[in-house]
């Protein structure tokens, strides 16, 4: 048998030359210290990544996007197809986790500093995969065509519509004409099964090639030791197989979510209806939304929507460029000023979302 | 193409209704300022200040000269309100009728209005006791103004008219339910109480279904008669369809007209007519078979098959209901389950309305057919919890076999750094 595959090796060497990456993976290690569970982060945002990506192919198997049997299908997979429950709930709440867990690995990322040289690119690519991941939460929660999904959307795209000189035709892009309709479906869904998994393979292919071609990030103090003193472990297998583990674990978390929680379908959307009480966008929108009404309607000369969207797209912009600008400072733990940044942002974006639900 | 046609329509329709406002707002202002009988009385406050907001024939041009005559182009009173001027005063009870007539009655007239309008009030009014007794001289008698109100009239529909059915059982129980006025017409006077608390008045004056009938829709407005024996089934089926219906053909009708037993009222009542329930078929206390059947009798059998049937389906009905409420708490499938027991629900009404046909063998025939759904849907439901059920043991191998994946893994990356760290 392990001559088999040394021969099936050897083929494969002789053809592609092989043996550097094999090399290259076999001596890559990774630091041992009291703050590497956020290494795991990462890993956790691929591997939900990876089960968006096949739940969502077999959605797309039974999934019929348009106005009249978007949410009769869905109702079909919940109902009618075996495990399609067990799918569509998966994806649910995978998707979920996965914006959660993007959001985990980016603070652990801003905290620890590992966005500083030479590491810049890493955290850029990286914040747009947060972009990314965001646009797909909010094409696919219109997918099923329900009447929360579409009246979010409905105010989502509004908001959109709000940004100075290009919002008016941005809004017009995302619904495909003047309102939320059959038309906004149809696109949502090229954006979610098409456009998006598209870009997001290659900034993925970009980001993690990155990771491991620098290696991981070490904290201050680790860097300052001698090689011989740094206690360190190898990426493979003994870092691969932790990281195994810790997907198991979130597998049997999300099998669990998705038997005991499964994700509601609602009512089917009617454009013609009066919007519901209680709508609000996915909880990683909700700080924004919740900023956005607690802005007075005027601000100075300016109206109050346009003034909270305009300083999102700053504060966005100004998070994105962090390596760019951060504040040298030779104080440590609490009292550095990034980390008096991500505090602030990190204790107003959980306000704003505990707000939100609570008003 | 068709979007246009549709615009248009639609344009024409708004025009038309802001024309309607603005003319009727015109003709408003128009009496207020030119007929002298308003700007007076309301100048010496002998009118109330809202008096021209809502009364359907101020808004239609007819003002106070209209009934009672007079010139109401002058101000001098003494002209405005001379004999000689057609002025009459306040009418004569006995002359209402054929006051409101003068208009009401002319359908070339009323048609302007309102095309569909019916002109025959006057007449039917005469045929009704109220009518034939004013004839007779009786003063007491309601005439129009009694239930319409002489001034401030809102149009039917308007929720404030007296006449507006949620109003209807009020209106009436005026003169009905004072027991002093009806003195001397040997009728009782608590119907209002009894209509309140029957199945007809809950629905309308608690829940205002107006759905429901208020006296006039059994009595007749303005032919207003209490129904005869022969039409009082008649007057339930107009609304009862089904069970006049069946009634009609069954077995009971002929012995009910013969004994002169009212068909509807002998079982369900009349003004305090009320919400039905299984057991008043059947032979138990609340039955009313036993009014008339004992046992040993052909009839009492029957009474006790059509309900055995009936309570069959109710039992399984409701047994099948708990079971879908137990698949709706799992938040498993209950479409199906939900669609099979609104078809049988729909049987158990059918079922209900067959008994009126005394027939026990139909009745069962369609208590089975609804029996036999509901069992369908509880097949359904046994099935949903059992997929439930089998979910969860689903989630629970699962999570066996990757706690074992987990427990090996752990073990072989102790195993594997222990076996490095010794070399």
């Amino acid at each position: 048998m392990k001559n088999a595959m040394q021969k099936i090796f050897s083929w494969f060497d002789e053809r592609y030359d092989v043996t550097p990456i094999i090399d290259f993976a076999s001596k890559k290690k990774v630091p041992v210290h009291r703050h590497m569970i956020w290494y795991y982060m990462g890993g956790v945002t691929l591997f939900l990544f990876i089960t968006q990506v096949a739940t969502g192919i077999l959605l797309l198997f039974y999934y019929r996007p348009g106005a009249d049997s978007a949410y009769e299908s869905m109702r079909f997979i919940l109902t009618k197809v075996n495990f399609g429950w067990l799918i569509r709930s998966i994806h649910s709440w995978s998707a979920n986790l996965m914006v959660f867990f993007v959001f985990v690995h980016m603070f652990s990322t801003f905290f620890t500093r590992a966005y500083q040289k030479p590491r810049e690119l890493t955290w850029l690519t990286g914040f747009i995969l947060l972009a990314l991941s965001l646009g797909f939460g909010f094409s696919g929660y219109l997918l099923p065509w329900n009447e929360l999904a579409f009246f979010a959307t409905k105010v989502g795209t509004d908001i959109a519509g709000s940004v100075p000189l290009i919002g008016k035709p941005i809004m017009a892009i995302l619904r495909g004409g003047e309102d939320v309709s059959g038309a906004t479906l149809t696109r949502f869904y090229a954006f979610h099964v098409a456009m998006l998994p598209a870009i997001f393979t290659v900034f993925v292919g970009i980001h993690l090639p990155f990771v491991q071609r620098q290696g991981m990030s070490e904290p201050e103090e680790l860097a300052k030791m001698g090689e011989n003193e740094k206690k360190v472990m190898n990426f493979f297998p003994n870092f691969f197989l932790r990281d195994a583990l810790l997907w198991l674990i979130v597998l049997n978390v999300l099998l669990f979510l998705a038997v005991f929680y499964p994700w509601d379908l609602g009512f089917k959307a009617d454009p013609f209806s009066p919007a519901p009480a209680g709508i609000r966008p996915e909880w990683y929108f909700m700080f924004m939304f919740q900023t956005l009404k607690f802005i007075p309607p005027h601000v100075l000369v300016f109206e109050g929507e346009v003034v909270g969207i305009l300083l999102f797209m700053l504060a966005g912009l100004a998070w994105a460029l962090v390596p760019f600008w951060e504040i040298k400072s030779k104080s440590r733990g609490l009292t550095h000023p990034m980390t008096i940044i991500g505090l602030i942002a990190l204790v107003f974006i959980g306000v704003m979302t505990v707000l939100g639900y609570i008003f | 193409m068709k979007n246009k046609v549709r615009c248009t329509s639609w344009l024409c329709i708004l025009i038309t209704i802001i024309t309607m406002s603005l003319l009727r707002a015109e003709i408003t202002e128009k009496l207020r300022t030119e007929d002298k009988c308003l700007s007076c009385h309301q100048e010496m406050e002998l009118l109330p200040a809202d008096f021209q907001d809502y009364d359907i024939h101020l808004q239609n041009g007819l003002s106070c000269a209209g009934c009672h005559g007079g010139d109401p182009s002058s101000e001098d009173p003494e002209i405005a309100m001379s004999p000689q001027k057609g002025f009459i005063g306040i009418p004569a009870k006995k002359d209402i009728p054929q006051l409101c007539g003068k208009c009401h009655s002319k359908i070339d007239f009323m048609r302007t209005f309102q095309p569909g309008i019916s002109t025959d009030q006057v007449q039917q009014y005469f045929t009704s006791v109220h009518g034939k007794k004013l004839n007779l001289g009786d003063k007491k008698v309601a005439e129009c103004v009694s239930c319409h109100t002489a001034h401030q009239i809102p149009t039917v529909k308007d929720a404030r008219s007296s006449v507006y059915p949620l109003n209807v059982p009020a209106t009436c129980n005026h003169c009905h339910g004072d027991q002093q006025y009806m003195e001397g017409y040997k009728i009782p006077t608590d119907q209002f109480d009894k209509y309140s608390r029957s199945v007809h008045g809950q629905n309308l004056l608690e829940k205002k279904d107006i759905s429901a009938p208020a006296c006039n829709d059994c009595h007749g407005n303005h032919g207003a008669t209490p129904p005869g024996i022969a039409s009082v089934s008649h007057v339930c089926g107009n609304c009862h369809v089904n069970n006049l219906e069946f009634f009609a053909a069954s077995p009971m009708a002929k012995p009910y007209s013969e004994l002169e037993m009212h068909a509807c009222e002998q079982c369900h009542g009349y003004h305090d007519v009320g919400k039905t329930f299984d057991e008043m078929v059947g032979v138990g206390e609340q039955s009313v078979c036993i009014a008339c059947h004992s046992e040993g009798d052909k009839g009492f059998q029957s009474a006790v098959e059509i309900y055995t049937s009936v309570k069959e389906l109710v039992n399984t009905l409701d047994s099948a209901h708990h079971k879908l409420r137990e698949v709706q708490k799992r938040g498993m499938d209950d479409v199906d389950i939900s669609f099979l027991l609104q078809e049988a629900n729909q049987t158990l009404v059918y079922t209900r309305t067959l008994v009126h046909t005394f027939d026990p063998v139909k009745i069962n025939e369609k208590s089975n057919e609804g029996v036999v759904k509901t069992r369908e849907a509880t097949l359904l439901a046994d099935k949903e919890i059992k997929d439930y059920n089998f979910r969860r043991r689903g989630f629970g191998i699962a999570t066996i076999f990757i706690t074992i994946l987990v427990i090996a893994l752990f073990f072989k990356i102790r195993f594997m750094e222990k076996k490095k760290g010794n070399s």
